[in-house]
């Protein structure tokens, strides 16, 4: 056997020979370069990608180092699941077993300003992490309506274009916004809800939607279409004042006086209804299971309570709980890592944040 | 199975050439999942997490067999910068294989995400929830991954100019077959 210092040396490549290999060689590595690029989105710039949807996010709302890029205005509240065991028989997770489940949670404002008055929407959210005895989580953001405005991260993106504001006058565009919702007929259920609504005065007394639709999965491994809400057993909602900060008064009053008690009331779908788009709502004669209650016991502010470095991304799920082909929530988990990393990193005072802002405050 | 001095051993080839497609895969799989909002961000997660692991544990068998075998020796015309360069972008891959995926790890336990790899199979966290932490990791998760596509690159055509060029038997001691 030779060495290879010994191996037979090649015949000379003529001129023209060498530099077609040359020409090859650099053509692989750059179809490689390309296609990497093509896959990373940089040379696909119409591509929707979470980094534009956060984009726009930040052009409508302006940038808030640290805070989250949408529900920027929140509180931070903890307290547990019990479990009654009625959903053990659609899922394995271990959250419905029998017994009582930590939670770590954030009700909020859905304005991407954290400063902006608590009446900017008619809208509450709640964001739980369930946290299993086995290590695994179960997070879910709520809003407290019934139906989401559209069913694609597409249309949610122009949406979010149209609610631009003017820079006249400070405020969305009433004739784009009129072009977006005309050109998209699936926001009608939540522009009927909406027409209703009013800023409630408590998060406390406000029902909160999962909108999109999840799959849970049985010990025999069958599968179940689901959507939740979180039914406030004090539904009494009033409107709020006029005082731009009234929502975390309240609850820490509420919480002064006992915990808060949800109830987690699972909606099953029947064959055919919808479970990839979020504008629809199912039939309200489906079949529905009270899961347990939600008892909430304290609240801290989220610039310093533990709901602050929790991304409740609602992908984020225990064995037992699945997503569905609903597309918004790959879209949303998307979305939700973008806001994450950007907020993380100006905690970080990472170069190139926005950190430095927060220091002059 | 005999072993000739002019190749690498077969379990170094076949390991080589499966941790190829399963890093080149990867490269893509990660740029592709974070530029994405449609389905495939979940499937491209659901996998990526997974196979980092499994690049990881191959990544430890690898170094194992690369330091009971060594390798053929480079051909001895060639210039001791490029010598240099093969013996440094090895070393930084075989770095780059082991250090990714624990960065990964480490950046979700940071970010206090549990480490599923799938539906009910969880990692322990090997890191204390830290977002300041957090972000470190995930931007030299990126950073990192960038720079194993650069070392990728200059790797392949390194090797298609020992093939293509100076046709030294270097390509052949990783694709295998008999010296002509």
């Amino acid at each position: 056997m030779n060495a290879p210092s010994q191996f037979p040396a090649p015949p000379p490549l003529s001129r023209s020979s060498m530099l077609l290999r040359f020409a090859l060689i650099g053509a692989v590595l750059l179809i490689v370069v390309l296609a990497f690029g093509y896959v990373g989105g940089w040379l696909a710039p119409q591509r929707l990608t979470a980094q534009r949807m956060v984009n726009q996010l930040q052009a409508n709302a302006g940038v808030f180092p640290g805070y989250r890029r949408n529900h920027a205005k929140g509180v931070c509240v903890a307290g547990y699941f019990d479990s009654n065991g009625q959903a053990q028989a659609f899922s394995v997770a271990q959250v419905f077993a029998p017994g009582r489940t930590p939670v770590v949670g954030r009700f909020a404002v859905p304005v991407g300003n954290p400063y902006a008055p608590d009446s900017s929407a008619p809208i509450r959210s709640m964001a739980l992490r369930f946290t299993e005895a086995n290590g695994q989580q179960w997070r879910s953001g709520m809003n407290s309506m019934p139906v989401f405005p559209v069913g694609t991260p597409q249309a949610f993106f122009e949406l979010l274009q149209a609610q631009h504001p003017d820079p006249a006058s400070g405020k969305p565009d009433p004739a784009k916004l009129g072009a977006f919702f005309a050109s998209h007929p699936e926001t009608s259920a939540f522009l009927a809800w909406v027409k209703t609504a009013k800023p409630s005065a408590s998060y406390a007394t406000e029902s909160y939607w999962s909108l999109n639709a999840f799959v849970l999965v049985d010990a025999n491994g069958d599968k179940h279409p689901v959507r939740w809400r979180m039914v406030a057993e004090n539904g009494n909602s009033t409107p709020g004042g006029s005082d731009p900060n009234y929502l975390d008064a309240d609850l820490a009053q509420r919480l002064a006086q006992g915990p808060q008690r949800w109830h987690l009331v699972l909606t099953l779908a029947s064959p055919g209804d919808p479970t990839d788009d979020a504008s629809k709502e199912w039939p309200a004669d489906r079949h529905e299971v009270d899961a347990g209650t939600l008892v909430l016991t304290g609240t801290e502010p989220q610039e310093s309570g533990p709901c602050r470095d929790i991304n409740y991304d609602p992908t984020v799920l225990p064995n037992g709980i699945q997503i569905s082909d609903d597309p918004l929530l790959p879209a949303r988990s998307a979305a939700y890592a973008t806001s994450y990393l950007r907020r993380t990193s100006e905690e970080a005072h990472l170069p190139g944040t926005a950190a430095s802002h927060t220091e002059a405050k | 199975m005999t072993r000739s001095p002019t190749q690498f051993v077969l379990a170094a080839r076949v390991l080589h050439w499966l941790m190829a497609l399963l890093i080149v895969s990867m490269l893509f799989i990660g740029v592709g999942m974070v530029a994405s909002v449609s389905e495939r961000h979940a499937w491209l997660i659901s996998i990526h997490k997974p196979l980092g692991i499994a690049i990881l544990l191959l990544a430890v068998v690898r170094l194992i067999v690369r330091l009971r075998n060594p390798p053929p020796p480079l051909p001895a015309d060639l210039p001791a910068l490029q010598k240099f360069a093969a013996h440094a972008s090895h070393w930084l891959l075989y770095v780059l294989m082991l250090l990714i995926p624990l960065v990964g790890w480490a950046m979700l336990s940071a970010g206090g995400y549990p480490v599923m790899l799938s539906d009910s199979l969880r990692l322990p966290s090997i890191f204390p929830a830290n977002a300041v932490a957090f972000a470190v990791l995930r931007h030299a998760h990126a950073w990192l991954a960038m720079l194993l596509l650069l070392t990728f690159l200059a790797h392949l055509g390194a090797a298609l100019y020992h093939g293509l060029i100076r046709r030294d038997g270097v390509l052949r001691s990783m694709v295998g077959g008999r010296a002509p």
